[in-house]
């Protein structure tokens, strides 16, 4: 993001104004849903949330760089931005939330935020950091061999970068070319553990050199640079010239989840400063500073979000929960085989 | 019919399967040019070409990783995994991601997917060209596990397995690839998953049993039968589902089990049918449950005496079935 005394006159290649305040729109919907998770955890409604606080703008972005209703996400756990920029609805995600039979995700089996939304292209994902990397890369493969124009974005922590499996999805996706994008949201933190503790070099993207793919770095809190990296390595992806790597560096403004306490490894000062880097305001600012939002279209926007979260989380939280009935469906086609 | 070997009903199963269906295709180590280390798949990348026989890189968790993306896409990957004891490495993927894609998407995504691999002794493969795998999966809801051991079962088995809407584990005892050869039906067939076959009908004691196991069951059976004891033999064929009717009316008509197979005893196969026999037929047995398995020792060693001592042979079965028959 360039300072606010150089505005460029001309809006990004490939965003309208619209857009833009549509990202921003995303970014505070996201930020009332994490809080509504929260809050809710807190008053013993929910048993677990994990935030996505610190990672609202590499989501916005990134989700705005694909053709929706054509390429696919096979996301994390703490997708939430990217979610409900890529079709899923507020009440979806309450639902999710609140663990309803009518959770279209998983019925309320899995954690919050482990999104399954086949109509929309985003891709079923357990808990088992990097497992699903390497579905990114099958699913980009299977588009590859029947010729169809469709990109997959796999998206991870840093953390991810250590396993076994994720080396494997990039070398893989690397050796056949597949049409995918990875892209490495750094927080900076795996639970409790940093950066330096998971990899020897500086950057995630210095990986890619040992798959033989571009790897490219960008400010993961600021959606318009995210958007355009993204965006290019889609569209490279598209032509067949093969897979990126992208570290978009972010942070994590909370805990990792309600059941974690990052006072236990970051320091106040650490926790207090992160503030400074919150993407919200920084994008606020970049719209403001070329007239594409002002302080009475923000205040209606957040009125209109917060609507929309009190709405789904009133709605979800009167719906059924599953029954005991609903833990034998799904095991196989033919039911719940002996 | 024609008479195959279960090598060839394997490679004609996939052959066909391939040529009918243009989702199913094979990735795997030593597919491609080499046309896999028991040349199932040779010729294959001639007639199907580089995007449908994938030489993958020598990584097991990505191969069957890859193939569960490829079925989330639509396609109909057989994963193939070069050994039975390679597979450890992928089972995070199995058991942790194939078998429960369906239950936690709650049916919106799903995985048919099929993972080969030959496992199962008997041709001086040492520690990790030996071993049995079907223990460490079976317990795993969500997956099904092929355990064919006729040249028919293989083809039959491994069609339905492609055509199945879900994960299938088909475990192909390598010792069978040539040693076992049988009649096969011509043209389009399929053998469901899940059922019993009673490869051979008796009175006396029912010998419960898979892979490799059913052809020494066979050879003891024959021995016994001159002595006066008539043997039942159960081939499972699938270990999950397991046909529990089969069991069940089996033991109903013999009232003695033994239980056979070649993995190690503790925790085998052998404990579930055991379990089932007794929860619901314990009435019925006029002799203990007997288990004729491996020892549990961590796997046959390479020398040719380890190997012989590990795996059951018709000469120990044979003795097993007179001391359950004299009961």
């Amino acid at each position: 993001m360039k300072s606010e005394s150089k505005v460029r006159a001309s809006l990004p290649e490939g965003l309208t104004e619209e857009t833009l305040r549509d990202m921003y729109y995303r970014m505070i919907l996201t930020r009332l849903c994490d809080d509504r998770a929260f809050a809710l955890n807190r008053q013993g409604k929910i048993p677990f949330a994990a935030t996505c606080q610190g990672h609202e703008a590499v989501q916005v972005g990134a989700a705005f760089a694909l053709k929706r209703g054509t390429d696919w996400v096979v996301p994390y756990y703490r997708d939430t931005a990217l979610a409900l920029s890529y079709g899923v609805t507020p009440r979806e995600q309450l639902m999710c939330l609140f663990a309803r039979r009518g959770d279209i995700f998983s019925s309320g089996r899995q954690f919050p935020n482990h999104y399954s939304v086949p109509d929309r292209r985003i891709a079923s994902i357990s808990s088992i950091i990097a497992a699903h990397v390497t579905h990114g890369v099958g699913m980009a493969l299977a588009f590859a061999m029947r010729k169809e124009p469709i990109v997959t974005l796999i998206t991870f922590g840093e953390g991810s970068t250590s396993e076994g499996e994720w080396h494997e999805a990039l070398n893989f996706a690397g050796v056949h070319k597949v049409p995918a994008v990875f892209l490495c949201e750094n927080n900076e933190f795996a639970i409790s553990v940093p950066q330096k503790l998971q990899m020897a070099v500086a950057n995630v993207a210095d990986r890619a050199a040992g798959y033989g793919l571009p790897g490219v770095i960008c400010d993961g809190t600021d959606p318009v640079a995210t958007y355009l990296v993204v965006h290019e390595a889609v569209e490279r992806a598209r032509k067949g010239e093969g897979p990126t790597l992208i570290e978009a560096k972010c942070y994590r403004a909370m805990s990792h989840t309600s059941d974690d306490n990052q006072a236990t490894y970051r320091t106040a000062q650490e926790i207090e400063a992160l503030k400074a880097r919150d993407p919200i305001p920084r994008f606020e600012g970049w719209l403001k500073a070329r007239g594409l939002i002002d302080d009475e279209t923000i205040a209606s926007l957040r009125k209109r979000a917060q609507a929309e979260v009190d709405e789904a989380t009133d709605w979800a939280e009167q719906q059924p929960s599953p029954t005991e009935e609903d833990l034998f469906t799904h095991v196989y086609a033919a039911g719940p085989l002996s | 019919m024609a008479v195959k070997t279960v090598l060839e009903g394997v490679r004609d199963a996939i052959h066909d399967e391939m040529k009918r269906d243009p989702r199913v295709f094979i990735m795997g180590e030593d597919v491609g040019p080499r046309g896999n280390v028991f040349l199932i798949t040779k010729g294959f990348l001639d007639e199907f070409g580089r995007d449908r026989v994938i030489d993958t890189p020598l990584a097991e968790a990505s191969i069957v990783g890859v193939a569960i993306g490829a079925a989330m896409a639509g396609m109909r990957p057989i994963a193939e995994i070069q050994f039975a004891d390679f597979i450890y490495p992928a089972y995070n993927q199995i058991v942790g991601e194939a078998a429960k894609i369906r239950y936690r998407s709650a049916g919106g995504n799903t995985c048919p997917l099929v993972i080969r691999t030959p496992y199962g002794g008997g041709v001086r493969g040492a520690l990790s060209h030996s071993v049995s795998v079907e223990a460490l999966f079976y317990h795993v809801p969500g997956l099904k596990i092929c355990v064919p051991s006729t040249p028919a079962d293989a083809q039959g088995m491994l069609t339905s397995a492609i055509r199945d809407e879900d994960p299938v584990l088909f475990l192909e005892h390598k010792r069978t690839y040539r040693l076992i050869k049988g009649e096969v039906p011509d043209g389009d067939f399929t053998v469901p998953i899940g059922e019993a076959d009673v490869a051979r009908p008796g009175k006396d004691l029912s010998v419960i049993t898979y892979g490799l196991m059913r052809h020494f069951a066979l050879e003891a059976a024959e021995k016994v039968a001159a002595e006066g004891i008539d043997a039942e033999i159960i081939d499972l064929r699938s270990v999950r589902p397991m046909d529990r009717t089969a069991i069940l009316q089996s033991v109903g008509k013999t009232h003695r089990a033994l239980i056979l197979h070649e993995d190690n005893k503790f925790g085998g196969i052998g404990a579930e049918v055991a379990a089932i026999i007794a929860e619901e037929a314990l009435f019925e047995l006029d002799a203990p449950i007997r288990r004729v398995c491996g020892p549990n020792v961590p796997a046959m060693g390479y020398a040719k005496e380890y190997e012989e001592a590990f795996m059951p042979n018709p000469e120990r079965i044979a003795a097993a079935m007179r001391d359950l028959a004299a009961f």
